[in-house]
């Protein structure tokens, strides 16, 4: 079983914390003889290892921490702990590939050593020098990790320093990404769970074969050609190997397949949604003028309608811009000690602001709103563009895809749109999650997509295995291997209705979370729940003469503000069909940052027996109960007794521990800490609020005389 | 509000809403029509053009005027019909659809006034200040005939009752509840659940007639080591002789919640033996600590300001074992000015670009913050410290009673349930003296008044800012919340009338005159109570005061954008539906092992024709 650092991932007892400081620990200089070593992943290698080293616990300033011996392998840092767990405490939710100690080499951020006292960036150059005594890694899942150097031997802590170092800063070529070295592994997965997990499979669309967009296209009633010239990538690197395009569009070959508009989602109406990248800019104006026409024309000859265009790298931040706001956002949430935290809350609104993370956000949601207003209320196709079309045109894309069609809402849509637009749309995930480590290249679309997005339960981690692309690398999103069958459940959103009658609910799509799942072909594709959706074409017809109108938005921000309004009212004025258009409301106070995400590795913040684990559980014990009753019912009545429910029927069952009403906020994430239980209170309040103005001197009772002197 | 799609009758007695498009609850019904569904206690006023305005028992129209204009900040001027009765103040658009409507309590103005003169078309215009985070703006011509009044000096008349020498509609209104919330409270079985009077406590009738400090109730805990004759010598030595008597005690350590006001030390240091002798009888009192401490609410700079006037705080010198920790709560006065900056920053529009920074610099959540996290250690002190605390602040009405009665909402789950709360809102609030009628200046005109400040509804903001943190913990929901704020205002119910016991019984008797919040609110209780509520009767919840964990309550605060129109609540929507549905089962599992016995008898006696009776599929979407 690959149940990875078995001992370090279930340290979750408070008897693991060693009260002693490390001084009186030195003197008695007894480490435990035995060795220990992790259970390798297949392929995996140890590197180096050392040993004792000291991990501090996270949640408090004191230097207290727990022993343990540090390895670096080809696919991770991982710790483990000396202490031997006291119990096998049952945790439903659990990564099986790695536990809260294991970093992938691929989720480091940044390192940083403490040299007498002063905290240093980890940059290449410094690895050769003295080894840090205490070395501080930031994850890109925004863990943060302290260790001290200073009990092991010497040599032993150099050599793991630096083999973190090299293995996590240096750049690397692709093959070295352990995703090659685990291919070709049996899959562990086979326990109960393995034949549900065919039945995700087969649902998932992987849109890497022809029959996928064959059928995509079918469901949406879209009428464009698929195609299939660029197997070999022949036409362009950088285009997948079938995609989709307007009929009239005959000539492939020129500019390498640049500009070229790519089939993205037809709206029930006939009108379509299509994304491109520019052409290359040393061609002769004229030339790409006429470049341009021939594909716009493309684009609305073929369906009948006018066409609006909307070139994202006007209208939203470029990529940088949104690389740098990340960059600054998530300083906020890589938090070493409590006395950081409290000093950050003060100025918790304003930091937040300055970084102008929900800005963008709200930017992209709002121009995804306006793609959706023109597909849905004006009925024109739009084509997006910008320079590369695969990193903004898939945020505003999906988004709006997400928000127009119901299936995407759903788990295994969910999954498919995000193998349609990012994967097969060719998201250059290597360069933008900066897996080869080369400088300069990182920007986190990805991210901006996920939080925009959902609505979630769950972020997974951003697993190295997630490289993908066009070479048939393994196990692109199997959950499976990472995730037992119990924790897969909680992928599941209990409150979305799967039946169309009961219109109600959240105005924010509210959908299960996106997943990862095996990159097998997918066989036949399953007819979407929501067949009604795509009405027929007929009125499409009565369109025509509309043809051809070109517009164009203009950059200018508050214009389409205000329509968007209108258009966002109107549909706030309906009653609200759950399984039609979901708009999000873009208001400031609607917009929040993604607690569980971005907060959940801070001890700080965790509700002990609150937050919405609290509701979840509750909700889940009520459906299993509903279930059970359904059950009976239909054993009860013998007619029925031959086909039974085929749902999988323990979904809802397990969050049913003793202890419901004492989890913690950050719920499955906060294994570290199985605090005590005492309140948090914060540090540092007098700083927090100076009011200067006079009011603040002045007597409560403004009027009373006050009765002795 | 939350819960709105069925919840007219409720709706009908709640200040209500602009621009309602109620997408949550199907068929959208606009304001009046709602309204007009109410209950039927409620006679129906029939004007001349069939428009019908709801009336409650006793409200009369005073006056009604056509042709005036509503300037609506969301959707611009709506022309309608303006009525005034002795209770509210009522906005019927004519020109629109869906019908629209404006339907609030008088109590709810804190200001009507003329802006500007008449225009050339003799138009004249006037604004409303509402004390529930909104303003109204209307056009009116100015009656030809300049002896009649316009409808909005008669506005101005009834929305002011005290400055003008009138009665609250409180004391007109004689609705008949089926429960008689007058009776929720009764002290001596609020202690005795406590488990008081025992060997360290006992009851002193000091105050029995309100003689020893007339904004303390007749009913006080004290130890029995301290004589009366000791008390009122520490009553001259506290502010407003309010002494330092329990609120609560810990069941099993034994720690108490001790509350008082601030000690008159003044510039010289003067001492109190007997105050001295009270505090340690209290840390007596306690076998579990040998320690005492005293929570100061204020920040200490004013604390200390405070021995100029004679006031000041207890010395480490004077109270041996006691320990002081000041809490940093800001003044009435601070607090007035912080939602005043908040309602800029939310009403009528939202900046978006700069919406965080704004929010930030109304210190508003700060000042939440800075609440809980007091309130926290004065839960932590006794829970996990087992050590009795004794709070204060100046006078030990305003800060006092936000801190302890957070602090018992964290400590006992018995204030988490709505009878509950509402017996700590009736101890901790009322019967303690917070004064309500200074604070929220029931009736009066005065507006400026300096006495008038939002503590109440920034406690009830706290207390939803833990409802958001514990979301199975509380039995109410947040349309509770609201409800009481509304009504804090509305001069419907006596509740929230006068400003101590001994007014309100002795002066007023408001509970013969006025009907009690409780007696609306427990006679529906259904649509106050959170349907994901679990009972664990010995949780302490220790709530997250972190700002990050703080948010703005947009359903109050924001609750008049149709934008931000909050919906009805996914999770307890579908929590009830989930409800229904098991019962629904439960009862058909019955039903067929009914059937099944039935049928077993039925059987043994040989007779023909079993039940036919098909069952069909039981659909859940789940």
């Amino acid at each position: 079983m690959l149940s990875l650092g078995s001992g370090g991932a279930k340290s979750t007892k408070p008897s693991f914390v060693s009260y002693v400081t490390p001084e009186e620990i030195k003197s008695e200089k007894d480490p435990p003889k035995q060795e220990k070593h992790p259970d390798l992943l297949p392929g995996e290698v140890e590197f180096c290892s050392a040993n004792p080293i000291l991990k501090y616990t996270q949640d408090d300033l004191s230097q207290r921490g727990v022993f343990g011996t540090l390895f670096c392998t080809n696919f991770r840092v991982t710790f483990i702990s000396d202490e031997k767990p006291q119990e096998k405490t049952d945790k439903t939710f659990k990564n099986k590939l790695y536990g809260e100690n294991d970093i992938p080499l691929m989720c480091v951020d940044h390192i940083y050593g403490v040299y007498d006292e002063k905290r240093k960036l980890i940059t290449g150059g410094l690895v050769k020098n003295k080894y840090p005594s205490k070395m501080i890694i930031h994850c890109k899942d925004l863990r943060v990790f302290q260790f001290s150097l200073t009990f092991s031997k010497e040599e032993d802590a150099k050599k793991i320093f630096q083999g973190i170092a090299h293995h996590c800063l240096e750049e690397k070529s692709l093959k070295c990404v352990f995703a090659f070295s685990y291919m070709g592994t049996p899959s562990p997965g086979t326990d109960l769970s393995f034949c549900r997990e065919m039945q995700w499979k087969q649902e998932t669309v992987m849109f890497d074969s022809p029959e996928d967009w064959t059928q995509e296209m079918k469901r949406t009633k879209a009428n464009c050609r698929l195609v299939t010239e660029n197997e070999n990538f022949e036409l362009s690197q950088r285009l997948p190997k079938y995609f989709v395009i307007p009929l009239t569009i005959g000539d492939l070959f020129s500019y390498q397949g640049k500009g070229l508009p790519i089939w993205c989602w037809s709206h029930y109406s006939g009108c379509a949604l299509f994304k491109a990248s520019f052409p290359p800019v040393t061609q002769e104006d004229g030339d790409f003028q006429k470049h341009l026409d021939t594909m716009i024309n493309a684009v609305a000859h073929n369906h009948l309608y006018s066409v609006k265009t909307e070139d994202l790298s006007e209208s939203l931040p470029n990529i940088q811009d949104i690389q740098q706001s990340y960059n600054k956002f998530k300083q906020f949430f890589l938090i070493e000690n409590s006395t950081d935290f409290w000093l950050s809350d003060v100025k918790w609104f304003s930091s937040l602001e300055s970084s102008g993370w929900l800005d963008i956000i709200r930017q992209c949601l709002q121009k995804a709103v306006e793609v959706v207003e023109c597909l849905e209320k004006d009925n024109t196709n739009v084509l997006i563009t910008e320079e590369e079309g695969t990193d903004l045109c898939c945020v505003i894309s999906s988004l709006a895809q997400i928000m127009l069609d119901p299936y995407y809402r759903t788990l295994m849509g969910f999954q498919s749109l995000v193998q349609k637009e990012w994967v097969a749309g060719c998201h250059a995930f290597l360069d933008r999650c900066n897996h080869l480590h080369q400088k300069d290249k990182e920007v986190i679309i990805a991210c901006s997509f996920l939080p925009v997005s959902s609505d979630a339960i769950l972020q997974p981690e951003k697993s190295p295995l997630a490289q993908s692309g066009p070479l048939s690398c393994p196990t692109v999103w199997d959950w499976s291997v990472q995730f037992d069958s119990k924790a897969q459940n909680f992928f599941f959103n209990p409150l979305y209705l799967e039946k169309v009658k009961h219109d109600r609910a959240v105005r924010k799509p509210h959908k299960p979370k996106h997943q990862r799942n095996l990159s097998l072909p997918s066989t036949a594709f399953k007819t979407p729940p929501k067949k009604g959706f795509f009405k027929d074409e007929t009125d499409s017809l009565k369109k025509m003469l509309r043809v051809k109108r070109l517009s164009r938005w203009r950059g200018s921000p508050d214009a389409p503000t205000a329509t968007t309004r209108e258009f966002f009212e109107s549909w706030q004025h309906r009653p609200l069909d759950y399984h039609g258009l979901l708009l999000p409301c873009l208001d400031g106070p609607a917009v929040h940052i993604w607690m569980q995400r971005y907060l959940r590795w801070i001890p700080e913040v965790y509700i002990l027996g609150g937050g919405s684990v609290a509701v979840m559980t509750k909700l889940m014990e009520l459906l299993s109960q509903v279930q059970d009753l359904k059950r009976v019912l239909e054993q009860r009545d013998s007619s029925q007794a031959a086909k039974l429910d085929h749902r999988p029927y323990f979904q809802h069952r397990l969050l049913s521990f003793d202890s419901s009403g004492r989890l913690s906020s950050s719920f499955p994430f906060a294994y570290t800490c199985y605090r005590s239980f005492k309140p948090i209170i914060p540090t540092g309040l007098m700083q927090s609020l100076m009011v200067t103005d006079s009011l603040a001197s002045q007597e409560d009772e403004a009027s009373s005389v006050v009765s002795f002197v | 509000m939350e819960e709105s799609g069925s919840v007219d009758s409720v709706e009908s007695l709640c200040s209500s809403t602009t621009t309602r498009s109620d997408r949550s609850s199907g068929p959208r019904v606009s304001d009046t029509e709602l309204r007009s569904k109410a209950k039927a206690v409620e006679k129906v006023y029939k004007d001349p053009s069939k428009d019908e305005l709801p009336l409650l028992p006793e409200e009369l129209v005073q006056d009604s005027a056509k042709d005036v204009t509503y300037i609506c900040p969301f959707i611009g001027p709506v022309r309608g019909s303006l009525t005034v009765t002795n209770y509210r103040l009522f906005f019927r658009c004519t020109d629109r659809e869906p019908v629209f409507g404006l339907d609030l309590p008088l109590g709810g103005l804190s200001r009507v006034e003329k802006i500007g003169a008449a225009s050339s078309r003799g138009d004249v215009s006037y604004g409303v200040v509402c004390k529930d985070m909104r303003n109204l703006r209307f056009v009116h011509k100015e009656p030809e005939n300049s002896l009649k009044k316009s409808v909005f000096e008669v506005l101005m008349k009834f929305a002011f009752p005290v400055s003008n020498n009138m009665s609250l509609f409180a004391f007109e209104y004689k609705q008949v509840f089926p429960e008689n919330g007058w009776k929720v409270y009764d002290p001596l079985a609020e202690y005795k659940r406590q488990g008081l009077p025992n060997e360290s406590w006992r009851i002193s009738k000091v105050n029995d007639h309100y003689e020893l400090c007339d904004s303390y109730p007749a009913t006080l805990f004290v130890p029995v080591t301290i004589t009366d004759e000791e008390l009122r010598r520490v009553s001259s030595f506290r502010a407003k002789g309010r002494i330092p008597v329990l609120s609560w005690i810990h069941p099993e350590s034994q720690a108490a919640v001790v509350r008082a006001s601030q000690t008159m030390v003044g510039q010289n240091g003067r001492r109190c033996k007997e105050d001295e002798k009270l505090l340690q009888a209290i840390m007596d009192a306690n076998a579990q600590s040998h320690k005492l401490f005293i929570f100061d609410a204020r920040p200490s700079v004013n604390a200390a300001a405070n021995k100029m006037k004679g006031g000041g705080f207890e010395s480490e010198d004077a109270y041996q074992n006691a320990e002081l920790v000041f809490l940093d709560i800001h003044n009435i006065h601070v607090m007035r000015e912080s939602l005043r900056k908040l309602k800029d920053v939310v009403y009528p529009n939202i900046e978006e670009s700069h919406w965080l920074s704004n929010l930030e610099s109304t210190h508003w959540l700060e000042h939440i913050k800075l609440i809980l996290a007091g309130a926290l250690r004065i839960a932590d002190k006794v829970e996990s410290g087992k050590t009795s605390v004794v709070v204060h602040c100046s006078d030990g009405w305003d800060r006092t009673p936000q801190l302890t009665s957070l602090a018992l909402i964290m400590l006992d789950s018995h204030y988490r349930t709505i009878r509950g709360f509402q017996i700590l809102l009736e101890k901790e609030w009322l019967s303690f003296g917070h004064r309500f009628q200074q604070r929220v200046g029931h009736g009066d005109k005065n507006h400026t008044d300096a006495d008038r400040s939002p503590i109440f509804l920034q406690f009830i903001d706290c207390v939803w800012q833990m409802t958001r943190q514990f979301p199975a913990a509380f039995e109410f929901n947040e349309y509770f919340l609201i409800t009481i704020l509304d009504h804090l205002y509305s001069c419907l119910f006596g509740t929230f009338l006068c400003n101590s016991e001994q007014q309100r019984l002795k002066e007023v008797r408001v509970r013969m005159r006025t009907v009690s919040l409780w007696s609306f609110v427990n006679s529906q209780l259904e649509e106050f109570v959170n349907p994901l509520y679990v009972h664990y009767p010995s949780h302490v919840l220790f709530p997250t005061v972190g700002i990050r964990h703080l948010q703005l309550w947009v359903s109050y605060y924001i609750r008049w954008n149709p934008r931000m129109r909050p919906q009805v609540h996914p999770v307890h929507q579908r929590y009830k539906e989930l409800l229904a549905k098991r019962a629904e089962l439960q009862k058909r599992v019955e039903e067929l092992q009914r059937e099944a016995a039935n049928r077993m008898a039925s059987s043994s006696s040989e007779r023909a024709g079993s039940p036919t009776r098909s069952i069909t599929p039981v659909q859940t979407f789940v």
